[in-house]
């Protein structure tokens, strides 16, 4: 009883929490610069997704439909037909980056490794229905991000 | 029967059951490929292996019968280590392209796979590749994956008929083939992509269109014959992208024909109408369903104000459900006017008033199979009714039934026909008088003739062939005798279609009557039997559907009509509707033979709204809508309702089809007032003319399996095998020769005042004096169905 007065007139909690604040003051400092430093990722991150492309140029995506069975967001949209040449595609894939929960169940039900998370997470979209996006974008983030992509794989590639 | 016991479930079973079947009927999951009940069994696949005690090694379910007192295990070690060896050897060849196969999520190799096989594969070397075949626009081939369990193969032969498809070579080279450069042509070949447990035969049209787990599964009826089938339609985004069957015991077992499953492709067709259209002056305006009903209803107000109710023809497509059928009826009759009926393609109109109650098939259709004797007039079996058909083949396959076919043409229905008479339609009377005399003659029928008639079969002279059809029918048969044969006289639609109908009729009754035969009309398309005990027919004395278009009206109703290529005479129907001053055409359809008419409404094709058919054995099947109406399409039934509505008349306060429903069967259930109406007996014989055979060409104007209504008539991959066969005169090799014409030269084909170029084609399925000419869009210029025709070198 006497000891909690004692605590309570003489700022105990006060200086206690000011040593903690002055131990602080002269450790090496974790704040990130951002935008201008960034964290180290993981080549494990869920960011912006992708559609891959074969080196040939193909696409990989042959629209098997299991991305979007997976989806707990039910955000992917795919409607398929037969292209002139016989094969399997998308004529639509739409995702929305909205209601993605960025789980990566798509990208691990993959059999072709067509949809990847990749690591590009600052993006942006000026109106609500840009948040939609569709197979071009898709295709061009893969193009865009091809190398990072494969390099990514490559390294995760012993865990699987 | 026998005891036995299944992983320790005791079970009674029949004596020459098999082990798989009861294993079924306790609901032991037993994995198989190549078993299926409805076929024979192969036992190839080697899938079912279970252990049956006293026995060293597994033996196949499919093909062990039980013995009493057996012992089976479906899950030991010895039956667990056979199924999961057998699955790996299935799996060796299998390709691991599951993500773009069809099949995929509704595989039984997947299913079973993961149930009963490893979960790695020790198989390093290289998969056998086999190419595809092209077997048609409806299924679609990826040989590489066939597991070789031969139920296509089966089916085709089994029930489709004929042996289409085989197993050529062996052991790794063994590969499934058409006949070389040959396709599947058989009206069921439909069936064998349900049947494939694996991707290997998929369907075209829906290849790679969605995964089955998209879709939603909704019941319904097939609008395309009288069988009433029973359907599944399966649809994603409002967009209907397959049908297969339901399984239905009693009506199309688990099969249904190309046309029920194909036809939902014209649901989606480009040509679907979308909103009211008002013709002004030569062009088709849009508008809204306001004014499109308000034009519609004051023009029809007009003619009969002007004129009486009497200036009205309502003609109703015998596709039409009962409740469009009675709506249109109802408006006719409360308009005053009795000019209605739905038999669109008939031209003999004699029996009108003779009927004790509704045609209809006589018999349920599982008693076709079970038929001894029958004997078909006037009917091109397969494109009429596909899978009646094939009951019919089971019936001479599983119990020697004796078929006899009385026809114009000699198509073949794959079936063994015991007696056949390939004659001319008029002649068809001559040789059914010649069969009712034989009938009469022998000894062992002891009922007498009407007077009438026994007069009438005084002249004629019986010839040997109709003896022994009579013989047969009565139980003389070919192979063996039958003292009391279950025998049936079924009337096909090419009867039904022919000017001397009623005749054909009154014969084909007294020759049934005579031999104590099951006697039936096989009615053409989905509704016909409904409509009629709907009464969707002209009161007495009012105008039927030959006479409305023979005294031109000045107004018509049509409902789901493509007049040219629906009615009996596309030359008369076409000068009616342009002589009219109102035609008003619910169609689905922008169709240019709806070019004669003022306002056309868009109404939903059946899937897009509920109803009421009733199948030729009489059996009330209603259904709701798989998916909504396309733009401002709208049901038939309410549209109907407006119309009655804004006609001012009253009585049209439906709020659903169900209403429509209950007062076309009075409150009553409808099975009691089916039982009550459908009665194929005639009040009296009519006359029976004894015509001497005509010397002029006959048209046999038959209605192709893939032309019968107006979805399938846009159903793109059904036409493509209709293009398999083009149009054609076709006449056999005598009258070819007497016309002085080669085969395969242009001829000039004309009746009436219209006429049409086609290659004439020596084909001596047809009979002598008559020239095979479909009715479709490009013989839209030419008249009656079974009328005079003329042939002559095309100048």
């Amino acid at each position: 009883m006497l000891k909690d007065h004692l605590k309570t007139w003489l700022l105990w909690e006060l200086f206690a929490g000011l040593r903690l604040t002055g131990k602080a003051l002269f450790k090496r400092k974790v704040t990130v610069q951002y935008p201008e430093e960034k964290t180290p990722l993981s080549p494990r991150f869920r960011g912006l997704h992708a559609l891959r492309r074969y080196p040939s140029g193909e696409e990989r995506c042959i629209a098997c439909k299991l991305c979007e069975a997976v989806c707990p967001a039910m955000c992917i949209t795919i409607d398929s037909d037969e292209r002139p040449d016989g094969t399997r595609r998308t004529t639509r894939y739409d995702i929305d980056l909205f209601k993605c929960i960025y789980c990566g169940f798509c990208e691990e039900s993959c059999p072709v490794d067509a949809i990847v998370m990749t690591r590009h997470f600052e993006f942006h979209m000026e109106e609500r229905s840009q948040a939609v996006i569709g197979k071009q974008r898709l295709l061009m983030n893969g193009d865009r991000l091809e190398l990072q992509i494969a390099d990514d794989r490559a390294q995760d590639a012993p865990y699987r | 029967m026998l005891q036995i016991e299944i992983d320790g479930k005791a079970v009674e079973v029949e004596h020459g059951s098999t082990i798989i079947e009861a294993a079924d009927k306790l609901g032991i999951p037993i994995p198989r490929f190549c078993y299926h009940k409805k076929l024979s069994v192969a036992a190839n696949c080697r899938m079912c292996l279970v252990q049956v005690e006293k026995f060293a090694k597994p033996l196949p379910a499919c093909a062990t019968p039980v013995s009493d007192g057996m012992k089976i295990f479906t899950r030991s070690e010895a039956a667990v280590d056979a199924q999961k060896s057998v699955m790996e050897f299935l799996l060796i060849n299998h390709p691991l392209d599951c993500p773009i196969c069809d099949q995929g999520g509704e595989c039984e190799l997947q299913d079973i796979a993961v149930g009963y096989g490893a979960s790695k594969t020790r198989y390093t070397e290289e998969k056998r590749v086999v190419l595809n075949k092209n077997i048609g626009p409806l299924v679609a081939t990826d040989m590489t994956r066939c597991i070789q369990c031969t139920r296509c193969v089966r089916f085709l032969k089994e029930v489709g008929g004929m042996m289409e498809l085989g197993l050529i070579n062996r052991g790794e080279h063994a590969e499934i083939t058409a006949y070389v450069d040959k396709s599947v042509d058989s009206e069921l070949s439909g069936n064998i992509i349900d049947l494939c447990p694996v991707g290997a035969l998929t369907s075209k049209p829906f290849r790679y269109t969605a995964r089955p787990w998209e879709l939603a599964r909704r019941p319904t009826i097939s609008a395309h014959d009288a069988l009433g089938s029973q359907l599944e339609m399966h649809v994603k985004n409002n967009r209907v992208l397959r049908t297969i069957p339901r399984e239905k015991e009693s009506i199309n077992e688990c099969w249904i024909s190309d046309r029920d499953r194909f036809a939902y492709e014209g649901l989606n067709s480009d040509e679907r109408l979308t909103v009211p259209m008002i013709r002004r002056g030569d062009q088709w305006v849009e508008t809204d369903w306001q004014s499109a009903l308000e034009f519609a209803s004051s023009r029809i107000k007009d003619a009969v104000a002007r004129e009486g109710g009497n200036a009205l023809g309502v003609l109703v497509s015998p596709n039409s459900t009962m409740e469009e059928g009675f709506l249109a009826k109802k408006i006719a009759r409360e308009l005053g006017c009795g000019n209605v009926d739905h038999r669109l393609r008939r031209s003999d109109f004699r029996l009108d008033g003779h009927f004790q109650g509704t045609p209809w098939m006589g018999c349920n259709i599982p008693d076709v199979q079970d038929m001894d004797r029958v004997l078909i007039i006037g009917s091109n079996l397969r494109n009429e009714h596909p899978l009646l058909t094939h009951r019919l083949r089971q019936a001479v396959r599983l119990n020697a039934a004796e078929i006899s076919v009385v026809n114009a043409l000699e198509d073949d229905p794959l079936m063994r026909v015991a007696f056949k008479n390939t004659c001319s339609p008029d002649d068809t009377i001559n040789f059914l008088l010649q069969l009712l005399k034989a009938m009469s003659g022998l000894q062992r029928l002891s009922l007498c003739l009407p007077p009438t008639l026994n007069g009438l079969l005084e002249d004629v002279v019986v010839s040997n062939n109709a003896q022994a059809m009579a013989e047969s029918l009565a139980g003389h048969g070919k192979d063996y005798d039958l003292v009391n044969p279950r025998s049936a006289v079924f009337l096909g639609n090419m009867a039904q279609q022919h000017p001397r109908y009623s005749e054909m009729y009154s014969l084909a009754e007294a020759i049934s009557a005579l031999c104590g035969a099951t006697f039936g009309v096989l009615s053409e398309a989905a509704n016909r039997v409904g409509l009629d005990l709907a009464r969707v027919l002209p009161s007495s004395g009012a105008l039927n559907a030959r006479t409305m278009l023979e005294q031109p009206r000045s107004a018509y109703l049509l409902v789901n009509v493509e007049p040219e290529v629906d009615c009996h005479n596309a030359q008369l129907v076409n000068q009616a509707l342009a002589a009219a001053g109102c035609v008003v055409a619910m169609t689905a359809y922008k169709s240019s033979a709806l070019r004669e008419a003022d306002v056309l409404l868009p109404v939903t094709p059946y899937t897009e709204s509920s109803g009421t058919f009733m199948s030729m054995e009489g059996r009330v099947q209603s259904f709701t809508a798989v998916a909504k109406p396309l733009g401002e399409a709208r049901p038939g039934w309410k549209v109907l309702r407006v119309l009655g509505n804004l006609l001012g008349l009253s009585g049209f306060e439906y709020d659903s089809s169900e209403q429509v429903k209950n007062e076309i069967f009075g409150g009553e259930k409808p099975s009691r007032v089916v039982w009550n109406r459908l009665n194929n007996n005639l009040r009296e014989l009519t006359e029976v003319n004894a015509k001497v055979r005509t010397e002029s060409l006959q048209r046999v104007g038959e209605v192709p399996l893939y032309e019968s209504d107006a979805i399938v008539r846009r159903a793109p991959s059904l036409q493509k095998m209709a293009a398999k066969k083009p149009v054609v005169a076709a006449m056999n090799a005598k009258l070819l020769a007497q016309l002085g014409l080669q085969d395969g030269e242009l001829v000039k084909v004309s009746q009436g005042n219209g006429s049409v170029r086609l290659a004439a084609k020596c084909d001596d399925r047809v009979a002598d004096y008559c020239v095979r000419v479909p009715i479709c869009a490009q013989t839209a210029a030419l008249g009656d169905l079974y009328g005079e025709i003329q042939v002559e070198r095309a100048a």
